[in-house]
């Protein structure tokens, strides 16, 4: 478990020579900005997350059908030009389904993702800035979680998060979603502390919160940003797990993942209500983690994917 | 280099060690095993649900710290994980589920492992190509599959292929066929059959992770300077690229397995509850919806012990490839 405290720090004058030549030093968010703009795949996932996040909020628009409207005419048809996904058994029209379960995977994501790099931030820099015991406690607590399949800790909490509504799976999720980056930020702020600047406030008289709040959080806000844009999709994998096995997003709420769990059953027969939810949730997922990948390799071009 | 391996081993134990307690202790707070006997009608009296959870020791009425030193003294002196709700000893339950599960994963983790490493490091070598984008975007798009998708798709495949060919040629559901008749061979015929999608679903998840940190590895190692040495030296590309590239490579491999066998442990847990296999996952699912402690714990504990022996066996690996260790 030793490779993840390895990561090397983000070197920011590395890797200038690839872009804008000009008299004036170029700001890091430049730098990372026009790299991004040259990756393929940031376009590719940045598009395929827009539309879907148009298409959740609109999508119903166009619509004639409410999630929650019956239509005892077409129960169970296969895709129309009336029930453009088709219909369930009892002639729930799956299209709206769909975009009514994918607004609520996609909020437990964009929630989710920013919480847990945040608690991720705070946990890690704490534990690398005070050293000693705080260091020791968190990072058996955490090792503890990487034993412990998160999964199977999610659903031993469920009955608790079941009789509460779905905006506590949220903090359920973001609750366990932070350990490794947590440790990553832990070691990059155990060597940020013996730099000058942080030196130089510390024998100042500067209080620790204050140091880590503004000068090792900033330091490490890239590598937080990654972690929050990886996290929406690793979130909405988990959500859509736990809804899928019942532990999740309890009836009459509607996400991504109950509705593959009613299609399942009809899976092989009538393959309309499984394989279109889960192709818009595949997709959901990949343009997120195609957007985090290419922000990973534009903050830190020696991570290793993106380099000639 | 034993040093090493025994300190790393002696970590993971206590891990372990903890990671079951704490599991029990979590477990005995949250589950509620009294409530499967109030449902029922007519309502056995207090006395009799009383006697009942004393005699499987989950009483919530017992402070849950005295709870927990029975269950640890009947471990070691009895070398007994307590019984089920069901009166069936934990131990036995596990037993008959075990080899199940450990066929699907050893096999699973096994092949995962093979196919990631080969892919990454072929998209490594040829870095931006098309193969190479090929590849990349087929991991991305099965890191992005939930597993019990992915195992769903594999079945509605799998019937297509059926229905077109007019024979059953895929069975994906259960372990075996319930009630076939036929020698040996038969029976090890229709268990491989059934643990044909399974095993793809499993390792097809686990490949897509590690051919992503194969290849960011491979790399990093394909613009060192021994590996221009190597070449200089008269070694063809290949070899140079095997010898020296490779085996590098694998060492930040070996630590990214044993921290990544939790989720795998995960996957196969669902994999099994999706092809209805009867395996640990299983196990644990229903003893935490059945509100059974004892079985719950007898599940963390076999997946710590496999988290023990997988990061053990990795920390070997380890020694083995990087000689800086062996010293």
């Amino acid at each position: 478990m030793s490779m993840i405290e390895e990561m090397p720090i983000a070197d920011t004058s590395a890797g200038t020579q690839d872009v804008i030549r000009s008299a004036k030093p170029v700001s890091r968010f430049r730098l990372v900005l026009s790299r991004l703009r040259s990756t393929p795949r940031f376009w590719v996932g940045i598009v395929g997350l827009g539309a879907i996040i148009l298409w959740a909020v609109f999508g119903l628009v166009p619509n004639a059908w409410n999630a929650t409207d019956l239509d005892v005419y077409n129960m169970g048809s296969s895709p129309t030009a009336l029930h453009w996904f088709g219909t369930s058994d009892i002639g729930e029209d799956i299209y709206a389904q769909t975009i009514v379960g994918l607004r609520k995977s996609l909020v437990i994501g964009l929630l989710v993702g920013p919480l847990a790099a945040i608690v991720a931030g705070i946990v890690g820099a704490v534990a690398g800035y005070l050293g000693g015991w705080w260091d020791r406690v968190i990072i058996w607590f955490i090792d503890l979680l990487l034993v412990l399949p998160s999964l199977f800790l999610f659903i031993l909490l469920s009955p608790i998060f079941k009789s509460l509504s779905w905006v506590a799976l949220i903090f359920l999720l973001a609750g366990f979603g932070w350990m490794i980056m947590a440790r990553v930020i832990r070691a990059q702020t155990m060597s940020l502390r013996e730099r000058d600047f942080i030196k130089a406030a510390r024998f100042m008289g500067v209080d620790t919160w204050t140091i880590i709040r503004r000068h090792v959080l900033p330091n490490v806000s890239s590598l937080l940003i990654i972690d929050a844009t990886l996290g929406v999709g690793g979130a909405i994998l988990s959500e859509t797990t736990l809804s899928f096995f019942g532990f999740g997003i309890q009836a009459p709420d509607v996400s991504l993942g109950t509705l593959l769990s009613a299609g399942q059953g009809a899976a092989a027969t009538r393959p309309w209500l499984f394989v279109f939810p889960a192709a818009i949730l595949v997709f959901t997922v990949l343009s997120a983690s195609l957007v985090g990948d290419a922000l990973r390799d534009a903050v830190d071009p020696t991570s290793g994917v993106n380099r000639d | 280099m034993i040093g090493f391996i025994v300190k790393r081993f002696i970590n993971y134990a206590i891990l372990s060690a903890i990671a079951t307690l704490s599991a029990y202790v979590l477990a005995s707070l949250i589950l509620n095993p009294a409530g499967r006997y109030l449902g029922r009608n007519p309502r056995p009296s207090d006395e009799t649900i009383n006697a009942i959870l004393n005699g499987l020791g989950v009483n919530p009425h017992t402070p849950v710290v005295e709870r927990l030193w029975t269950w640890l003294v009947n471990l070691v002196t009895h070398g007994s994980l307590g019984d089920t709700i069901h009166n069936t000893s934990v131990i036995s339950e596990m037993t008959a589920r075990a080899g199940t599960s450990l066929r699907l994963l050893i096999l699973g983790t096994i092949i995962a492992a093979i196919v990631g490493v080969v892919i990454g490091v072929w998209g490594a070598v040829r870095q931006y190509k098309f193969s190479d984008q090929a590849i990349s975007y087929a991991s991305f798009t099965v890191l992005a599959t939930p597993s019990f998708v992915l195992g769903i798709l594999l079945m509605i495949v799998a019937t297509f292929v059926n229905s077109t060919l007019g024979i059953q040629l895929i069975n994906f559901t259960g372990e075996y066929t319930a009630g076939l008749d036929g020698g040996w061979w038969v029976h090890f015929w229709d268990r491989a059959a059934h643990l044909l999608l399974p095993t793809i679903s499993l390792a097809l998840m686990g490949a897509a992770g590690y051919s992503r940190y194969q290849r960011s590895a491979m790399l990093d190692v394909l613009s060192a300077d021994y590996i221009r040495t190597a070449r200089s030296k008269g070694r063809t590309r290949g070899s140079a690229l095997v010898r020296h590239g490779v085996r590098v490579a694998l060492i930040p491999m070996s630590t990214y397995f044993a921290y990544s066998f939790a989720t795998v442990l995960a996957g196969a847990a669902v994999t099994e509850l999706v092809f209805s296999w009867h395996g640990m996952g299983e196990m644990l699912v229903q003893a935490i919806t059945q509100s059974d402690i004892n079985a719950f714990t007898g599940a963390i504990l076999f997946n710590a012990i496999l988290v023990l022996i997988a990061g053990t066996l990795s920390d070997v690996v380890y020694a083995a490839l990087d000689p800086r260790v062996r010293v």
